[in-house]
């Protein structure tokens, strides 16, 4: 096995999200299945070859430091679930 | 046991930018909450962010002012963490190619030069701002700082006392403020420092564990900061404790540290590349355009100003603490053709009424002309030193130049003897005891007869030529 349940386990705790015991079996046994294929990619010679982030070959797409409008508080807090006067409201967050 | 401390400073400075740095809101101060903001920094669904170009050469100055090996490519990674103030989960940083690394700067501490490493300077976005209230169960999230380009510069744990790392912060801000990349303000958070601080057995090769300490919002408590950091660790070793890997948090009303223990998760940002970001790629071309744009910094200034104008250190650290000081200075000096007159009056009666009319240089009423004019009158003995603080003070208040104060109040120094020598006759025979006295030894008493003529010419008189007089006046009788 590539990956374990624990490990699924953790990834899914840092993304916020919660799966009974069926899910996090599937999900391990799946992920296990995409690492195994990545076994067959890493066949590939690569030697010579620069690693890149990107399928195409575009660097320096940049705009000038313009200021355009903004779309405003009230836009802004449209779609907000709770809100109190111009600002979000979320839980009490300590530091 | 003796043990040494090592530090490590992670400081972030907002750029001066008008726009954020992947969206075209403003990065304006004390906007009306959640105002500029638009879908890129609100992290809507489906949009694009797009590089500000301003960004990348801010940041290649910063990375050419503290001697940084520039990369010829450049990436974007996702650090990947949940909180109110980031709204697309993540924020776009740069983490194995970053502009800038292995660097360093100069800092001075009591006299004795230390060069300090700096690992890398990276270009990222700021989250937003969260807001607390005391008496309610909510925080209140502001997303106009969200997006606002933001560098990160680390250095090399290479300070050993909390003077170090002060000097080091001083040194990163005011190049950052004379590049006029950064407005350096740290209460409003625009240039902010966190710190890594350790202890070791001195001669031991290896760190000791780290804490890391944040919450420290001025020059000053950084360095108390450090200071109760570094003895609260001492303590802890002494005693046969273990210092424990953590965050720190200053609380600057009772002077100490406090644990974020139990607040805290371990960390793990599971940075990749970011995909809506292309590769920034860096000529050689690119950087010697902006090499030519570098200003003299700060140091190089100061040893200048000592070499050249023959002023002491401290003065010269004085009078370029921001450039447009030195440059106020500078012209005065070509205005008078005295270095040290004009150091004396810019440090001493304009920096003064600047203070108190809370004024910053760029709004002195007195320019730089008719300051340097006032101290070739003085010069000339066209004026007495005393004149010069009134004259001074009619200019601060008219903006007029020194001439016309000069001759609207009829301020010029009596140079004249024929006329001095009367008013010196008149104050002989109206003093005759201190005379007296004077003549059966009293030295100290021709102190104050200068003082009577001085007073009698409303201060006007050449002072070296009333004492001439005097002098001669006196061995007559
Ligand atoms: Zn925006």
């Amino acid at each position: 096995m590539k990956i374990t349940k624990h490990e699924v386990e953790y990834v899914a705790h840092l993304a916020r999200l919660q799966f009974d015991e069926e899910e996090k079996e599937k999900f391990t046994s799946q992920l296990n299945d995409i690492l195994v294929y990545m076994d067959i990619l890493n066949k590939v010679d690569t030697s010579g070859i620069e690693p890149t982030t990107h399928a195409i070959d575009l660097t320096n797409a940049f705009r000038d430091d313009i200021v355009k409008e903004s779309v405003g508080t009230e836009v802004t807090l449209t779609n907000a679930p709770d809100k109190f006067g111009d600002c979000f409201r979320v839980p009490k967050v300590i530091e | 046991m003796e043990y040494e401390p090592v530090i490590g400073l992670e400081i972030h400075a907002q750029l001066l930018t008008d726009s954020k740095i992947f969206c075209g809101c403003s990065t304006k101060f004390g906007a009306a909450p959640n105002s500029n903001t638009c879908p890129v920094c609100l992290g809507m669904p489906g949009v694009l962010p797009v590089m500000n170009k301003s960004v990348v050469e801010f940041t290649m100055k910063m990375a050419l002012a503290t001697n940084c090996r520039i990369n010829p490519v450049n990436r974007f990674a996702r650090k990947n963490y949940f909180y109110p103030d980031l709204p697309k989960g993540y924020q776009i940083s740069q983490y194995a190619y970053p502009l800038a690394e292995a660097g360093y700067v100069d800092v001075e501490v009591n006299g004795d030069k230390k060069r300090i490493g700096i690992t890398r300077i990276h270009m990222e976005e700021d989250a937003g701002k969260l807001v607390h209230d005391e008496r309610s169960p909510s925080s209140y999230v502001d997303l106009n700082r969200a997006c606002v380009p933001l560098i990160e510069i680390v250095s090399e744990p290479d300070m050993r006392t909390a003077e170090e790392a002060a000097a080091y912060l001083r040194r990163l801000h005011e190049i950052l403020v004379y590049l006029e990349i950064c407005d350096g303000n740290m209460e409003e958070g625009s240039f902010r420092c966190d710190a890594n601080v350790s202890l070791r057995p001195i001669g031991q090769a290896e760190f000791g564990t780290r804490a890391e300490l944040k919450n420290m919002n001025s020059f000053r408590n950084v360095q108390r900061a450090l200071e109760y950091e570094i003895s609260r660790q001492q303590y802890v070793l002494e005693s046969g404790g273990a210092v424990l890997q953590e965050t720190r948090l200053w609380d600057d009303s009772e002077g100490v540290t406090h644990s974020m223990r139990g607040k805290e998760e371990a960390h793990d940002y599971r940075y990749f590349p970011d995909p809506d970001l292309v590769p920034i790629v860096i000529s050689e071309e690119w950087i010697g355009e902006i090499a030519k744009t570098i200003p003299e910094l700060p140091l190089e200034k100061r040893e200048r100003f000592v070499r050249e104008y023959d002023i002491p250190p401290y003065d010269a650290g004085v009078l370029t603490a921001t450039r447009a000081l030195a440059d106020y200075y500078e012209e005065t000096v070509k205005c008078s053709g005295m270095p040290k007159g004009a150091s004396n009056w810019v440090m001493g009666d304009v920096l003064g009424h600047l203070k108190e009319d809370k004024l910053d240089i760029t709004s002195s009423p007195v320019k730089p002309k008719d300051l340097g004019a006032m101290i070739t009158l003085i010069e000339d003995d066209t004026i007495s030193g005393t004149i010069a603080k009134e004259v001074f003070g009619e200019m601060w208040k008219t903006g007029n130049p020194p001439g016309k104060i000069i001759e609207e109040k009829g301020l010029t120094q009596i140079s004249d003897s024929g006329a001095l020598e009367s008013t010196i006759d008149d104050v002989l025979k109206a003093n005759p005891d201190q005379v007296g006295q004077y003549k059966s030894g009293k030295e100290k008493l021709f102190g104050y007869l200068v003082g009577q003529t001085m007073k009698a010419t409303q201060g006007k008189a050449n002072p070296k030529l009333v004492n001439e007089i005097l002098k001669k006046k006196l061995s007559a009788l």
